[in-house]
């Protein structure tokens, strides 16, 4: 291939990648450029303004609704984190069998479409025992059920990884089994069980069909309320989404930054500390 | 009694048995009774002999199937050019696809909404392309992941042996690259096909009033049909046991939690 094709074939390539990321990112930025306008509706032309921002910050339905979904995504990623990882490290000491069958009900909630989870939680929880939804056992529950298989099959790898004979170790020298799993099994499982608890945080905080089956009629969660209000709410609430949209844009950028550089310095450290010992861990 | 690793998967076995399994059981009994908890068939029988729950059945394959495809067709070559490429800070190029998926998919609708609306007018004109454009918009990271995740991990070498044994680079590809790429694909595949099926609340917001198979969920719910609502749980999870078995399954917690982990 000569080098001219070459040039236009890489163009080609950034092209597609470009339409591709504009098509993901368009609407969020339009959306975000229009939250600082006056505008009701984009394409229309009005000037500066911060109104949305004030409305979606002193609207107490607003805070309300956004300080629900994130108490309720904390809530049910700590159980959810708690009892996941507890499962991974008991299925995976358990007999086979046991592990097994610990192993194919997690992953039920996973394979299943939300819908289903949502509507069978409801079922069981409110219609055959009876639980009020007032109560936010179902809602809970149900969060937690969507979120703790995530956390063990992030738990499971860095379990599998470990080298059992530190914990027969630690035993030998008199360590109690519980001291040993606190001291050894738990910090080498660390990154395993914080980011499930970030995926179980995502996941809760994007929910909105187990929430819909299973939440009091009077909370919202923001993918309820959202969709609630785009079937024709007034328009200062739907520009005033508009500027929750953004901010949780720029959040979840901030935060996927702060990974990227935290890991970047990790790896660049790593990096180092080989070169130092010689190279021999490269 | 003493403590043991293996007394701590106790609860979660017993949440699990609760949360999970009694659902489900739940579920079948419904499913298969009616308001008398009499045992019936009815449910099954009217689900499969009612054109328009057919007719259901029908456009959320027809949806599911096109928005696989777009988002296969979108997401391989993004996934291959990406994999392949040299660039130094890939993994942030690659952030950039995967992030959407972190922002509320609802508020992330809303904003296409907002597009759709200025770029076609009246949106209820083209309700089955709005609820592909929808949801490839709201599935396409989904499928990035997983086939990025496969094409990378593979060996350079066959691809070089295939071009030293004189395969032009079209060919390398149809013979070795993409048939390696399968399991990604199965594994984008089950993440979008699913969820394709079943979101309504993407055809709702974008004002397409069709069902799909979710929207009979939402409506026996509303109408507190719980046997109704029952069968055509037991349906898609029926749709899911089958897909999962035709695809190997096993892949998909990779996909869905491969974003973080």
């Amino acid at each position: 291939m000569n080098k001219k094709n070459k040039t236009a074939a890489d163009a080609a390539r950034v092209l597609f990648l470009v339409l591709v990321l504009a098509f993901l990112y368009l609407p969020i930025l339009l959306l975000a450029f229009y939250s600082f306008t006056g505008s009701t509706h984009i394409g229309a032309v009005r000037g500066f303004s911060l109104q949305n921002y004030v409305t979606l910050f002193t609207t107490s339905e607003l805070t309300d609704m956004i300080l629900g979904t994130i108490l309720l995504a904390l809530g049910s990623a700590f159980i959810a984190t708690i009892l996941g990882t507890m499962g991974a490290i008991g299925a995976f000491y358990s007999r086979r069998g046991v592990n097994a069958f610990i192993t194919s009900l997690n992953q039920v909630p996973v394979v299943n479409a939300d819908v289903v989870t949502g509507f069978s939680t409801c079922i069981l929880l409110v219609v055959v025992l009876h639980i009020s939804k007032d109560s936010y056992i179902p809602l809970v529950a149900g969060h937690v059920t969507l979120c703790a298989p995530f956390v063990f099959l992030s738990v499971m790898p860095r379990i599998k990884q470990m080298d059992p004979s530190i914990y027969e170790a630690a035993l030998d020298l008199g360590a109690t089994p519980f001291i040993a799993l606190r001291d050894i099994v738990i910090p080498q499982i660390v990154p395993g069980i914080i980011s499930g608890f970030a995926l179980a945080v995502t996941l809760s905080l994007d929910d909105y069909f187990i929430a819909t089956y299973t939440k009091p009629a009077t909370f919202d969660t923001i993918s309820t309320y959202v969709v609630n209000a785009t079937k024709g709410a007034q328009t200062s609430i739907k520009t005033a989404l508009w500027a929750l949209s953004t901010v949780i844009f720029v959040i979840v950028v901030l935060i996927v930054l702060g990974m990227n550089i935290r890991s970047m310095r990790a790896e660049k450290a790593r990096l180092e500390n080989s070169v130092r010992r010689g190279g021999a861990n490269v | 009694m003493s403590f043991s690793r293996k007394s701590l998967g106790i609860p979660y076995a017993v949440f699990l048995l609760i949360f999970v399994a009694a659902p489900l059981i739940v579920l079948v009994f419904y499913a298969f009774t009616n308001g008398q908890g009499q045992f019936t068939m009815h449910n099954l029988s009217s689900f499969f002999s009612d054109p328009n729950t057919l007719g259901t059945l029908f456009y959320s394959f027809a949806i599911a199937c096109v928005t696989t495809a777009v988002c296969l067709l979108l997401a391989y070559p993004v996934a291959y050019i990406l994999a392949m490429s040299t660039i130094p800070a890939k993994s942030v190029v690659l952030m950039l696809f995967v992030l959407p998926m972190w922002i509320n998919f609802s508020l992330r609708i809303t904003a296409l909404k907002e597009i759709l609306n200025v770029l076609e007018g009246n949106l209820a004109m083209h309700p089955f392309l709005n609820a592909v454009i929808g949801m490839t918009y709201d599935f396409l990271p989904f499928m990035i992941l997983p086939l990025f995740t496969t094409i990378s991990k593979l060996d350079g070498a066959l691809r070089e042996a295939a071009m030293d044994l004189g395969a032009d680079s079209l060919r390398t590809f149809l013979q070795i690259t993409l048939p390696l790429s399968v399991p990604g694909i199965i594994s984008g595949v089950s993440m979008v096909f699913l969820p394709a099926m079943t979101n309504y609340v993407v055809l709702d917001m974008l004002y397409n009033s069709t069902y799909i198979m979710g929207s009979l969920i939402g409506s026996y719910f509303a109408a507190y049909n719980w046997h109704g609502g029952s069968m055509i749980s037991l349906i898609l999870l029926a749709l899911i046991c089958l897909f999962t078995l035709l695809t190997g399954g096993g892949e998909e917690e990779t996909a869905r939690g491969g974003a973080l982990l």
